[in-house]
């Protein structure tokens, strides 16, 4: 199959697309036996009326049978052009979310800020895991790719003038993808805990490998760099904060936005296809590993992005915040949010600015006497958010976007 | 597709129109100038970040809770110029990235007055430019890095703890003058707190005969014990948190290696070192060299042991009185000091110009640095030694700088408490 | 020379522990096709019990049983209540789930015996034998050793030869066939999870008293160590665990001893890819399918 460039680009073929994935079994075509168990006398004779009937019934896309729960499934078919529909979105939102941060107060804005940038981080998540079914818990030390070139470019440059942000985080982006690409192509061949174990040993490998070239990295102490101010037409009394967020914004949105065409075109059909069943997608001539590979390098560039925008937000790098919680956080978020499409990753990025605070608002209000409050400080916040994952997690499986989902087909359905 | 440009149109116009809007709102500066954050006629609130979970928390996380309990004592005594202190303490569990969320929520929504005794090299660290930026007083940092002693770069941000050169500085002549002619060796952390140790080390005694190094993530330090030994090192000098102070007392008896230990104060701990080694402890212990500016919490006849006792007992719920306690209550009671020079008429300028004036006396045992120029805390430290199964302060303490200054005795004595414990005007 | 064979033994006396902890970890893999992520947590709440037994009756046998019995406990709670929720929800999940377990008991063993780390002390000596001026193995060190082979043997043997290590095994891995054939896949499982628990308190209990003391933390960076042993020796593979255990453990040494003590995870990193690249399930890994 001829490899297409760029099909983030290409306007959406929905409408014959419908026919490309080698889904196991069709049951949208009644009376047809499932063709795993068909006797191979009935093979041949299936799978082209398969691709007939399908395009006959008009371009809806068969729900697999072998898709597991939570997994992104095939995007509902629109027509018109994807591009200019996500274009006109994402500027809408910009709008309204550019308004908002004038009216909130400098540590919301920071807040904001920081839900900016875990969307540039979770959305290629959510593409590696729910598209394509790899495991990754490793994407911290993708962020600390991202970051450190920041620190050092800054440091090398000056910092002071605004085009040297523009390199910082170019770099940062770069050096993450490049890592990704590597870590992509140790892990190819690898599946579930071996991938798990692999990506777990890369997260855990960010604090030894800044003080093994504690030279260059600064050690456990990390490194700081100076930033320019936001520009002064924007006003001289402009909060830095506010600045950060439409920083950390901006770049959410392009991720967004990128990866949202990306996961409705051809590629995102292939990487469910690798996700679905590899030795089906290898049989219709998908190179699996390449697409496995791609995977890998698509959500590096965004957790690059992510963390060289982290570094911003911090103006200062450390082992410490990069480590295997930041890793264990992002895995947290994205199955919290729901694995099933993009939406999840904005419910996880709220999730986890969120849910701290609101676990320490909720046990401050306790009055306890000192010797029971020293031993509550700061544990009973963990054991209530320890309580949240497990309980959320045995109720609603599919994250937050499971749950509405599963609301918003109620209100259909009751219509 | 037409339906869908329409719809366009109408949704962009109203955005745009809503642009213009917002676009007119402009930004003004923060507060009208008059009134202090933080600061009302009868409260002061200031915050804090410490490691209250994790595996950082042993230890450092009882400082805060003496530190409040001492507040609560001044409260009950009307206060600083009438106003009481509030003590908010937030927890970061040692990790850069939440220290940079709950010090920017001190900041910009508590709107705090200052922040007070933030713990950790690598946490704290990170939040200086932003503190710098928002030009809040940044007083008595946990640690003894140079980091926190930068008054041109950070001047508002003020250290506390003896910092590590000078430390080790008064280790190592402590060493050349009980221990001479013996094989000395380092051993401490592999980040600033060892190398600014071992700086100290061989300012005084010269390049040291072998050294190795640690990182708390990895608690197998035979290979570096076991190289100590083969190298014939008869003085280890240790950089070391009590943890692995203890593993490596552990450690070297385990493989039968005798030697003389000094280690630095942030590690030397004698409550902790004795629950940590057990049974083992009074054998493993005994003459263990280590230091402390502080009073000794068990030394019962020390007046400020005993004051801050009392304190304890009464608004910290009695829990164990031990090195870091009797911490948490210097730093209290140094910063309602500084709030008393302040004076009533208080603002951030009012604190830190009072700061910088120093002169303050209090519980330590050696003076404090502060000045315009200076902005680290205490400037030497005090040799104790533990003999038969009790820590006992020796010599008098002395004082020197980072540099290559000489290690020299101070001989003043040390400061009484005031009336009632609590600093006067 | 002597530096070669003290971290040798040094290495592998390390090792031994995380291949305890790795059998652990291979164990509710077999029996349920999950990584326990919360199996450090669960240790270290066992190994605090034995030292309230410990502390209260003065002698270390009656905690180490109390800290087994209370082992078996836990593991049957958890799966009772938590794990069987999540049986069939995507893999995701259920590291979820273990982590909220891991914060939770953290959490409450930080309320009860406070963040300070506590001494937890080996029922023989620590101190190393000598012979020949060589600094060898410790009594303790041996004692190690025995409970960890004997582990495997008793472990390989439950496996293989009885009917009950039989019917384990079928619920892992055809939970329908096994049920139509009579098995109660339900009891096998939450028995899955007895047995786990119990071999992760007995690494536990075999590996606090070498490190810093006993904190509610103290087993998160085994629990790296042991993963890489189980998935370097093969996640179905109990002697691949004990194998992958002493591999890690006297790499580590290695790295420790003759490069920088800040580089093993480096190492560590390094020996998952190379044995990764070469056999992607690990070691001991049985070949699932044939590319044709």
């Amino acid at each position: 199959m001829p490899n297409r460039a760029k099909p983030e680009t290409m306007p959406a073929d929905e409408g014959r697309a419908a026919a490309t994935p080698p889904a196991p079994a069709d049951p949208s075509t009644p009376g047809r036996a499932p063709a795993g168990s068909a006797p191979a006398a009935n093979a041949p004779a299936g799978a082209d009326p398969a691709a007939g009937d399908v395009s006959r019934q008009g371009a809806t896309t068969a729900p697999d049978p072998v898709r597991r729960a939570g997994a992104a499934g095939a995007a509902p078919i629109r027509r018109g052009n994807t591009l200019l529909r996500h274009l006109l979105i994402a500027v809408g939102l910009g709008v309204v979310v550019v308004i908002a941060t004038y009216q909130i107060e400098p540590f919301r804005n920071y807040q904001l800020a920081t839900i900016g940038v875990y969307l540039c981080v979770l959305p290629g998540l959510i593409l590696l895991t729910g598209f394509n079914g790899q495991i990754s818990l490793g994407h911290g030390a993708l962020m600390a790719a991202g970051a450190y070139p920041v620190a050092l470019t800054q440091n090398a440059l000056g910092g002071d003038a605004q085009w040297h942000l523009l390199v910082s985080v170019l770099a940062g982006v770069v050096t993450a993808t490049v890592l990704g690409a590597v870590v992509g192509v140790a892990a190819a061949r690898l599946h579930g805990p071996y991938l798990a174990g692999a990506t777990l040993a890369v997260a855990a490998s960010v604090p030894a490998v800044t003080t093994t070239f504690d030279g260059v990295f600064g050690g456990d102490a990390g490194l700081s760099f100076a930033l320019a101010p936001a520009p002064s037409s924007l006003g001289v009394y402009f909060p830095f904060e506010r600045w950060q967020a439409w920083l950390a914004l901006l770049g959410a949105a392009i991720t967004m936005l990128l990866l949202a065409n990306l996961v409705r075109s051809r590629f995102g059909r292939t990487l469910r296809a690798v996700r679905d069943d590899e030795v089906a997608a290898a049989l219709a001539g998908i190179h699996v590993g390449r697409v496995r590979v791609l995977a890998f390098v698509v959500s590096a560039a965004g957790a690059g992005l992510g963390g060289a925008l982290f570094a911003v937000l911090a103006q200062s790098v450390s082992p410490g915040a990069y480590g295997l919680t930041l890793s264990l956080n992002l895995m947290l978020a994205i199955v919290l949010g729901g694995l099933g499409g993009l939406r999840g990753a904005l419910w996880g990025a709220i999730a986890l600015v969120a849910l701290q605070p609101l676990a320490d608002w909720a046990t401050r209000s306790f009055e306890f006497s000192a010797d029971v409050q020293q031993r509550l400080e700061g544990t009973l916040p963990l054991a209530v958010f320890g309580v949240a994952l497990i309980v959320v997690m045995t109720t609603a499986p599919g994250g937050v976007d499971g749950l509405v989902a599963r609301a918003t087909r109620r209100l259909r359905r009751s219509r | 597709m037409f339906r869908f440009a329409r719809r366009g149109v109408a949704v962009a116009a109203a955005l745009a129109l809503a642009a213009s809007v917002a676009a007119c709102s402009e930004d003004s500066p923060s507060g009208n100038g008059a009134s202090v954050p933080g600061v009302t006629d009868t409260t002061i609130l200031v915050g804090t970040h410490q490691p209250l979970t994790g595996r950082a928390a042993a230890g450092y996380s009882k400082i805060s809770a003496a530190t409040k309990a001492y507040f609560e004592y001044v409260n009950a005594n009307g206060g600083v110029h009438g106003r009481k202190i509030e003590y908010k303490i937030v927890d970061d569990a040692y990790n850069p990235a939440k220290t940079q969320e709950v010090v920017r929520q001190l900041v910009l929504q508590d709107k705090v007055f200052a922040v007070l005794n933030g713990l950790g090299t690598p946490t704290h660290g990170g939040v200086l430019d932003f503190l710098k930026t928002n030009k809040v007083p940044d007083l008595f940092v946990s640690s003894g890095s140079a980091l926190f002693n930068q008054p041109t770069k950070y001047p508002n941000t003020f250290g506390f703890n003896v910092d590590y050169v000078t430390e080790s500085k008064v280790l190592a002549n402590y060493v050349k003058k009980t221990f001479p002619g013996k094989k000395v060796c380092f051993f401490g952390q592999n980040d600033d707190f060892g190398d600014d140790a071992l700086k100290g080390v061989e300012t005084v005694l010269g390049s040291v005969a072998a050294k190795q190094n640690y990182v708390p993530t990895n608690t197998n330090v035979a290979p570096q014990v076991g190289a100590l030994k083969a190298a014939g090192c008869q003085v280890n000098v240790l950089a070391t948190i009590t943890p692995f102070t203890a593993l490596t007392l552990g450690t070297a008896a385990k493989l039968g290696y005798r030697a003389q230990w000094v280690g630095s104060s942030v590690g030397g701990d004698f409550v902790g070192l004795s629950a940590l080694l057990g049974k083992a402890a009074p054998l493993l212990l005994e003459g263990y060299v280590t230091s402390g500016y502080l009073p000794s919490p068990l030394d019962e006849a020390n007046p400020w042991t005993k004051l801050f006792k009392d304190v304890n007992a009464e608004y910290n719920g009695n829990t164990t009185f031990e090195v870091n306690t009797m911490f948490g209550m210097a730093v209290g009671y140094t910063f309602v000091q500084a709030l008393q020079a302040a004076g009533k008429d208080l603002t951030r300028e009012s604190l830190m110009a009072a700061i910088e004036k120093g002169g303050f006396e209090g519980p330590s045992l050696v003076p404090m640095r502060y000045s315009k120029d200076d902005h680290s805390g205490f400037s030497g430290t005090q040799i104790s030694v533990i003999k038969g199964g009790k820590q006992a302060l020796v010599d008098t303490p002395y004082v020197t700088d980072t540099g290559s200054g000489p290690v020299e005795p101070y001989t003043e004595g040390a400061a009484t408490p005031p009336a009632k414990g609590i600093p006067s005007d | 020379m002597d530096r070669f064979v003290f971290l040798t033994l040094d290495g592998l006396s390390k090792g031994a522990v995380y291949a305890a902890f790795a059998l652990a970890l291979v164990l509710i893999w077999r029996g349920t096709r999950v990584v326990n992520f919360a199996q450090g947590a669960m240790s270290v709440a066992t190994v605090y019990v034995a030292y309230s037994v410990s502390d209260a009756t003065g002698s270390y046998w009656l905690g180490f049983a109390a800290a087994l019995v209370s082992a078996a406990l836990l593991g049957a709670v958890i799966e009772l209540v938590v794990a069987r929720r999540v049986h069939d929800a995507p893999p995701l999940n259920a590291i979820v789930v273990a982590i909220g377990l891991v914060l939770l008991l953290q959490a409450v063993l930080g309320m009860i015996y406070t963040n300070e780390y506590l001494a937890f002390p080996a029922p023989f000596s620590e101190t190393a034998l000598t012979a020949g001026g060589l600094t060898l193995l410790s009594p303790y060190d041996l004692f190690v050793f025995a409970v960890v082979a004997g582990l495997l043997v008793l472990l390989t043997l439950l496996f293989t030869r009885t009917p009950v290590g039989l019917r384990m095994r079928a619920s892992a891995f055809a939970p329908e066939v096994s049920r139509l054939l009579g098995v109660d896949v339900a009891l096998m499982r939450t028995l899955g999870w007895v047995l786990a628990a119990m071999v992760g308190s007995l690494a536990g209990l075999l590996v606090i008293p070498t490190e810093l003391g006993l904190h509610p933390t103290a087993m998160d960076d085994i629990f790296v160590a042991a993963f890489t042993a189980a998935v370097v020796g093969g996640l179905d593979s109990p002697a691949g665990a004990v194998v992958g255990g002493l591999v890690v453990g006297v790499l580590l040494s290695y790295v420790g001893g003759y490069v920088r003590s800040d580089a093993t995870p480096l190492a560590v990193l390094a020996l998952l890819v190379v044995v990764l690249l070469v056999r992607p399930g690990g070691l001991f890994a049985v070949p699932q399918a044939r590319r044709v």
